[in-house]
Formats: C-alpha cells, sequence, structure tokens
C-alpha cells in the first residue's frame, strides 16, 4: 500500500473543519477544528467511541450532511474542487461516481424492493458511466472479485435472500461500480461474526489494494483498523486525540485516551480452580433440546453453573445461546431435558414456577433502551421487584432502593426521580443490573449486556458485574460473541455452534489450546492489533488447505 | 405464486363468512324499525284486519328466521326478490342504481387518486416547505367539514351565483357521456374534495416514514437526486399503507355517498336506500346494505392482494 502512494498525489484535503447539530438548546459542535489530509490510494482509520464525531465526519468527506447538522466553519476539498462551497448539483454528481460509501447495515442500506444487480447498476447508468448491459456485466467481475459465492446469480437476489457477510459484500461491490477513488467504509463490519467479519475485511482490503482506491475506514475496533489503514486517527467528542502512522499508533499510543482504549482490549480475570465437583450446581441443565415450531434449536444442550462462578456462553448469531437464556428462564419450553436450581427441577413454564423460583433467576438485558418503561422513574424501576419478592414497602423500600444505587455508583440523590431517558447508555445498563439485583437471585444471566455499549463504558460495566458477583457470591451466566469479554469475565466458557455445545471446560486451557476446528477458527478470527495479522492468518490458511 | 391463490381463497372466503355475518345484522337491524310497510302503505285509518290480511299478502306474517333464510336462499340465487311497495323485481331497480353509483364513484376516483397521490408525494418532497404546509392546511380544512355542508356551498357558488353547473343531477342511460359528466360534475366534486385530504395525509405520512430509513439515505450518498430517491427508493416501499387508504376511500366512494346523493337528487344506490328506509320497504333496504357490504369486503381484499404482490419480500422468499 505504501508504494502505490504518489508524493504529490493529495486526494482530499479538510482544513479546521467544525459540524454543529441541532439539539434542544441551540447547536452543538459535533466535529470541532479537525484537519485531515489522504492522499490517493491511502487508506485512514478512523477510531473513536460513539458520538466521537467518526460518522459525521465521514460524511462530510462526501460533502454530505445529515439532516439536521450544518457545517459551521472550515473547508472540504477534495480534489481541487471545495465541497462545501460548490453546488449541491456538483456534491450530487460526484457522489457515487468519485467517492463512494459503504453503511454500517447493508442489510438496512440495500433497499428491501429492488433485487442487489438492479441498485448496482442504478449510479453507473444514471449517471451515464456504463450502458446497462455493461454496468451489469461489471457487476457480476466485481461479485467475482468480492469472492461472493455464485457471481452470476447472486445478484438477482433480493437483499432479504441473501446473508449479512455476502450484503456487506455486495455493498462494497456496489460502492467500486463507477471505480471511485475515495470510498469512507462507515463500521463495515461491525454487525457481523467474528468468523465472517475476516472474510469480508479480506475481500474489502483485497479489492480496494487491486483499484488503488483511497479510503477512510471508520470502525471503534482497534485491531479491525489496524488491519486496514495506513494511518490512524483517535476522535474523541468531534476533537482529533492524535493521529500517527499504524504501527506507531499501535506500538506507542502518546495520549492517554489512546492508552486507555488499548488497555480495555487486555482485560482478564484471575483463573480461579475448576468448581468443586461435588458442590450442587447453582444451575444445572441436562440434556436440553428446544424448537421453535419444528425448527429445533438447541440439541442435547448440558452444562453446569456454580456458586460465585461465571459461565460464558459464546457462539455466533443463531447458535442458541440466546434460546439458553429463555429456556433457563421458562420463556419457551425445552422439548427435552431438565433444568435444575440448586438441586430441584425447574418448571418448564415461568408461569408455574413458585415466587422464590422466579425471585433466584434474574435477567439483565442487551438493549437497556428497550428493557426499561421509559414512562417509569428509576424508583418505580428498582422498587418494584423489590416489592413484589422481598414485600417491602415505605421507608425500607426506599432505604433499599438507594443501598442499590450506591451499589452501581449511582448517587442516589441525583438519580432517584430520574427517568430512563435522562440517563446515557452505561448508566441505563447499570439500572438493569440494580433490577435484577434487587430481587437479591441467585443466578443472574446476561444477554449480551455490553455488546451496546462503547468500549470504555463497557469495561466499567464488566468490572462492576464482577465485583458484584463477589459480593454476593453470584452464579452469573454471560451470553456473548465477543471473545475479549470472554476473557474479562468469565471462569468458565460453553462453546456454542448451531445449537449443539462443540466444547466446554475452564476459559484459559480452552483459549490456550482449543481441541474443537469450530472453536479453533472463531479464535483464530478474532482480530489482533498486530497489523499483519489478517495476512498471517489467510497465509496459514492457505497452508492448511494444501 | 401458489401461495398467493392460496391466500387469495382464504381471504375471499372470509370475506363471504362476514357478508353473511353483514346480511344477519341488517336483517335484524331492519326487523328492529318501527312500523312495517303494510302499516306505511294503508295509513292509520286501516282496521287491523286489513292490514293482517295485507302482511299476509307480502308474507310479512311469517316468523322472521324463515323470512331471513328466505331472503338469504334468493340472493345465492342471484334473486333478490321483489319491492314490497310497487312488486317491481328488485335486482332491475339495482342494477340502474348501481351503475349510477358506481359512474360517480368511478368519476371521483379516476381524479382524486392521482390527485392524491401527487399532492403527497411533493408535499413529502418538499416537507415543511410553504406548498406543503398550505396543502395540509387546506386539505385538513376540507375533511374537517361536513360533506353536506361542502355540497351546499358548491351548490351556492358554483350552480346559484355563477350557474356553471346544475345543482340537481338527474341523469339517465340516454345521456351521452359528455352530458353526464357534466352533470354529476357537483356531487363528483364534493365527494373529491373529502376523500383527497385523506389520501394525501397518508401519502405524505408513509412516504416521509420511509424517508427515514437507512437505505434512503444510501441513494442520497449514491448521489441521486431527490426526485429518484422519493419516486424509485422511497415509494415503492411506502406502498402498502398508501394502497390501504385509497381501497379505504374507494370504498367510501361507494358507500359513503347517501348524503351526497340525497343533496344533489342524485339517482344512485343511496338514494335508493334512502327512499326505502322511508317507505319500510325492507327488502329493498336489506339488498343495497349488502351490495355496500360486498363493495367494502371487495375493495379491501383487493388491497391486501396488492399490499403483498407489491412487496418482494412476501413474494420471494428465501
Amino acid at each position: 500500500m505504501e508504494g502505490s502512494r504518489k508524493a504529490d498525489s493529495l486526494l482530499l484535503t479538510i482544513r479546521d473543519l467544525s459540524i454543529e447539530g441541532r439539539s434542544a438548546n441551540g447547536w452543538t459542535r459535533l466535529v470541532d477544528g479537525i484537519d485531515l489530509d489522504l492522499h490517493r490510494g491511502q487508506v485512514l482509520g478512523l477510531i473513536g467511541e460513539s458520538g466521537a464525531g467518526k460518522s459525521t465526519l465521514g460524511l462530510t468527506s462526501m460533502g454530505y450532511t445529515r439532516d439536521g447538522c450544518r457545517i459551521a466553519s472550515g473547508s472540504v476539498r477534495f480534489d481541487g474542487i471545495d465541497l462545501v462551497a460548490c453546488g449541491e448539483r456538483v456534491r450530487q454528481d460526484l457522489r457515487g461516481k468519485r467517492i463512494a460509501y459503504v453503511a454500517q447495515s447493508a442489510a438496512a442500506s440495500f433497499n428491501p424492493a429492488y433485487r442487489l444487480i438492479r441498485q448496482h447498476c442504478e449510479v453507473p447508468v444514471v449517471k451515464k458511466v456504463m450502458t446497462p448491459d455493461q454496468a451489469q456485466a461489471d457487476a457480476i467481475d466485481l461479485y467475482t472479485k468480492m469472492r461472493l459465492p455464485v457471481p452470476n446469480e447472486i445478484g438477482f437476489r433480493y437483499p432479504h435472500q441473501v446473508s449479512g457477510g455476502q450484503l456487506q459484500r455486495a455493498m462494497t461491490a456496489m460502492a467500486m461500480a463507477c471505480r471511485p477513488d475515495l470510498i469512507i467504509f462507515d463500521e463495515p463490519t461491525t454487525a457481523l461474526d467474528v468468523t465472517t467479519q475476516v472474510e469480508v475485511l479480506a475481500a474489502i482490503r483485497n479489492i480496494v489494494e487491486q483499484f488503488g482506491t483511497a479510503a477512510i475506514y471508520i470502525s471503534h475496533d482497534l485491531a479491525v483498523v489496524a488491519q486496514m489503514a495506513d494511518r490512524i486517527m483517535v476522535l474523541k467528542n468531534g476533537h482529533m486525540v492524535e493521529q500517527a502512522e499504524t504501527r506507531t499508533m499501535l506500538a506507542a499510543p502518546r495520549e492517554n485516551y489512546t492508552k486507555s482504549l488499548w488497555a480495555v482490549r487486555s482485560l482478564a480475570r484471575e483463573a480461579q480452580a475448576p468448581a468443586e465437583p461435588s458442590a450442587t450446581p447453582v444451575i444445572s441443565l441436562t440434556g436440553v433440546d428446544a424448537a421453535y415450531g419444528s425448527a429445533r434449536v438447541l440439541h442435547d444442550v448440558s452444562f453446569d453453573i456454580h456458586r460465585g462462578r461465571t459461565v460464558a456462553v459464546v457462539g455466533e448469531s443463531g447458535s442458541g445461546k440466546s434460546t439458553v437464556a429463555r429456556v433457563i428462564s421458562g420463556l419457551l419450553k425445552p422439548s427435552r431435558g431438565e433444568i435444575r436450581f440448586e438441586g430441584h427441577t425447574l418448571k418448564a413454564d415461568y408461569l408455574a414456577r413458585g415466587r422464590d423460583d422466579l425471585r433466584h433467576v434474574q435477567m439483565i438485558y442487551q438493549m437497556p433502551d428497550t428493557a426499561l418503561n421509559p414512562r417509569q422513574t428509576i424508583r418505580d424501576i428498582i422498587g418494584r421487584p423489590i416489592e413484589f419478592y422481598l414485600g417491602l414497602k415505605g421507608r425500607a423500600k426506599e432505604e433499599r432502593i438507594c443501598a442499590l444505587l450506591d451499589q452501581i455508583e449511582l448517587d442516589p440523590k441525583i438519580y432517584i426521580d430520574r427517568r430512563p431517558t435522562e440517563l446515557s447508555g452505561g448508566q441505563k445498563q447499570r439500572i438493569g443490573i440494580a433490577r435484577a439485583l434487587a430481587a437479591e437471585p441467585k443466578f443472574i444471566i446476561c444477554d449480551e449486556v455490553t455488546s451496546a455499549l462503547d468500549q470504555l463504558v463497557a469495561a466499567g460495566i464488566l468490572k462492576l458485574l464482577e465485583r458484584i458477583q463477589k459480593d454476593f457470591e453470584l452464579a452469573l451466566m454471560f451470553i456473548t460473541h465477543d471473545l475479549a469479554t470472554v476473557k474479562a469475565i468469565a471462569d468458565d466458557v460453553v462453546v456454542m455452534q448451531h445449537g449443539r455445545i462443540v466444547e466446554k471446560g475452564l476459559v484459559e486451557p480452552i483459549f490456550s489450546n482449543p481441541t474443537d476446528a469450530y472453536t479453533k477458527r472463531l479464535l483464530q478470527s478474532v482480530p489482533e492489533m498486530d497489523p499483519e495479522w489478517l495476512d498471517r492468518l489467510f497465509a496459514g490458511r492457505r497452508e492448511g488447505d494444501r | 405464486m401458489a401461495k398467493i391463490w392460496i391466500l387469495l381463497g382464504e381471504r375471499l372466503a372470509l370475506g363471504l363468512v362476514t357478508l353473511v355475518v353483514v346480511s344477519a345484522l341488517i336483517f335484524v337491524g331492519v326487523e328492529l324499525l318501527p312500523g312495517d310497510l303494510a302499516q306505511q302503505i294503508l295509513g292509520q285509518s286501516a282496521t287491523p284486519e286489513t292490514v293482517a290480511a295485507f302482511r299476509r299478502e307480502l308474507g310479512l306474517d311469517q316468523p322472521a328466521l324463515y323470512r331471513y333464510m328466505n331472503w338469504l336462499g334468493g340472493v345465492v340465487h342471484g334473486e333478490f326478490g321483489n319491492s314490497l311497495a310497487n312488486g317491481r323485481p328488485i335486482s332491475d331497480l339495482l342494477g340502474v342504481r348501481l351503475k349510477n353509483t358506481l359512474f360517480l364513484a368511478g368519476f371521483a376516483a379516476v381524479i382524486s387518486v392521482p390527485t392524491a397521490l401527487i399532492l403527497g408525494i411533493l408535499a413529502a418532497l418538499y416537507r415543511n416547505s410553504i406548498f406543503d404546509r398550505l396543502c395540509n392546511v387546506i386539505a385538513l380544512t376540507w375533511v374537517s367539514l361536513p360533506e353536506f355542508f361542502v355540497a351546499y356551498v358548491l351548490v351556492l357558488f358554483l350552480a346559484v351565483r355563477i350557474s356553471l353547473f346544475p345543482a340537481i343531477s338527474s341523469i339517465d342511460a340516454e345521456m351521452s357521456l359528455a352530458e353526464m359528466l357534466y352533470r354529476s360534475f357537483l356531487p363528483a366534486l364534493t365527494l373529491m374534495l373529502v376523500v383527497i385530504a385523506h389520501m394525501m395525509r397518508m401519502t405524505r405520512a408513509a412516504i416521509i416514514n420511509v424517508l427515514a430509513s437507512p437505505y434512503v439515505e444510501m441513494a442520497r450518498l449514491k448521489g441521486l437526486s431527490r426526485m429518484r430517491v422519493v419516486l424509485f427508493h422511497a415509494l415503492p416501499n411506502a406502498l402498502a399503507p398508501i394502497i390501504n387508504v385509497v381501497a379505504l376511500n374507494l370504498a367510501y366512494l361507494v358507500v359513503g355517498v347517501v348524503v351526497v346523493e340525497v343533496v344533489f337528487v342524485y339517482p344512485g344506490l343511496g338514494q335508493l336506500l334512502v327512499d326505502a328506509v322511508s317507505n319500510r320497504d325492507v327488502m329493498v333496504v336489506q339488498s343495497v346494505g349488502l351490495i355496500f357490504a360486498a363493495a367494502y369486503i371487495l375493495l379491501n381484499l383487493l388491497a391486501d392482494i396488492l399490499s403483498i404482490v407489491t412487496n418482494p419480500r412476501l413474494m420471494n422468499q428465501r
């Protein structure tokens, strides 16, 4: 990549750019005083947490500002054209033809009403770059280059008939349709499973190198950006924190904020001895099968969770991990098998369970936004399980709510009368934890509780969960697709694929020496901070194929 | 494709069941009307004996359930029976009136549906512009006025003050199409004003709803023009709600014309219904009610089918 770059080939220059967004009290700064240079054929990585202004900055490079946003000051020049001053007609002409965009969720960004290839050919045909026949032939060629299966036919499917990873590749192919000079990749692999992500990353990098396209690659995942970018820029709250060549940035970050982002990745739980085999597990599943209608989703699932221990259930989407949670909580009746709580069998249907059994099995959900009733105050949300399960009222209840808020590190005086909309994502998730704790359970299911949160916030939640677990000797079941989270919090791990357990045991031995082929592939697919990782992985796979 | 036929069959069967239920409701409703035809014709001074004899002649002395089954059996065979008031076959009466009502509804629909869609699309395209606001204000004003009021205002200005159109829309089969259109212009205009507002606002809302989706932003980032984004990317995905509101309004054009027809003395089903109710001609009331119900059910069925056919997710399974 370095070699293909010409010294005098400045493609995009952004100077002192500030963008403002309309909010309840006037205009607030989303991007503040950013300078940026991008040469032809170069890939710039933009890193930061949500609200850092990555997407806003990326879109502005196309001369596009979302409704309710405006460019307050500064300049954006693309190949000599001033994108701020030139008319909308000029910008419209550049978009799609010379600057293209790849969105985060291809599933949502393809129009459900048209076949993929029709959407692909739209821009080259409308902008008179190609005839419809040429465009179609070229689309199939690009599908081949993006290593899509059956490239001759896949374009004639509707978006809902194609998987997420394939859609993301088709979208990259679509961005390439007019051979643009610059592509903005806006978190293109964030919504994908790790094993799919690897394939998509490799395909994207391959085609960008092949056509010498310059790119801005936006992501919150440092390891992913390390594979894609020549240079990395770190953003925080609309400001640039620092910028450097990828290797320099990875080896020696200068700013504290960057260092803290790096440090999150190395969180690890102290290894514990295996659980006492003679002890009665808090939760124990034996030979559980379950189905949605006629589709079987769980096959012979058995594992134990002991007091004071965290078991991580990992797997890709569709592997059945959330179904396990539904079965344990009694939302879905298993078709076979048994679930025991401290030795006695739990009724299959939660409606048939006694109040004590209900109390001891609590859940924390993935989306704190939808899991909390927006019309209730924090007092109501946490007070309800206290009253329902423990029968506390009045003063006793109030004291208990305050104690719980202290526990989750939110000041009761400030927060008790607020509603969920007045809290940040991390704070909402803390309320979710307090609500689960309010029932004084022995077992909590955490369903992807950190996947909707930023890395630093997520790290805070994980630390909180770990502390609470120690204080109350809770048994935790931690459902996640993120293997870094497993390392950070779990003692034991259960790896699932297609509704079956493929491997289970202590985290450390499985992670350092997996025996199952799928576990191996899963672990290999987790991006590493080393910029050479993707190359090595594929070199290794080709070796393995031989 | 086979799924569509199965679905069509299911909906049709369900529609028939609904129709039977509606027929029962209509029959019961008509039964509850005070007085009957015999009393109406013979007047207050008639002796109970004459009334009873007349009833026997008309078959009104039979038990209600028997009369209902009898009527339903006839309808199934396409025979609506004879009018109680003048003994003519109801099917003859209905035929002409139904044609007139459909003519008026069709006239109103042909103009109002495209107008409403175009206005709705333009309002969505230039959202919050002066044009959009003007459309909304005018639409809301018309829709909040009762239709007889709109009708009389139109008569006042377009028939009385300036004699552009006739205030009484009597038409018959001998007239030329142009003559019929001219005579039924005022009732058609009244209907249009009432339905355009509803359809336009729903079209606008459906499109604006879709404009917020990521694939519309994607289309804009592909450098497509505003017009193309709305027509090619937003509209196809907003079709289902639009089709439904159009069908609902078409049904209204057939069923809801009663007041308008009476105001303009238009010889349609609505006028027939009102006359029949005041005469206690129950057979006619029942038949007209049933036709109205059938129109409603058919149009809604059509809307359901169209919504499915225009949605590739339902037409092309994985």
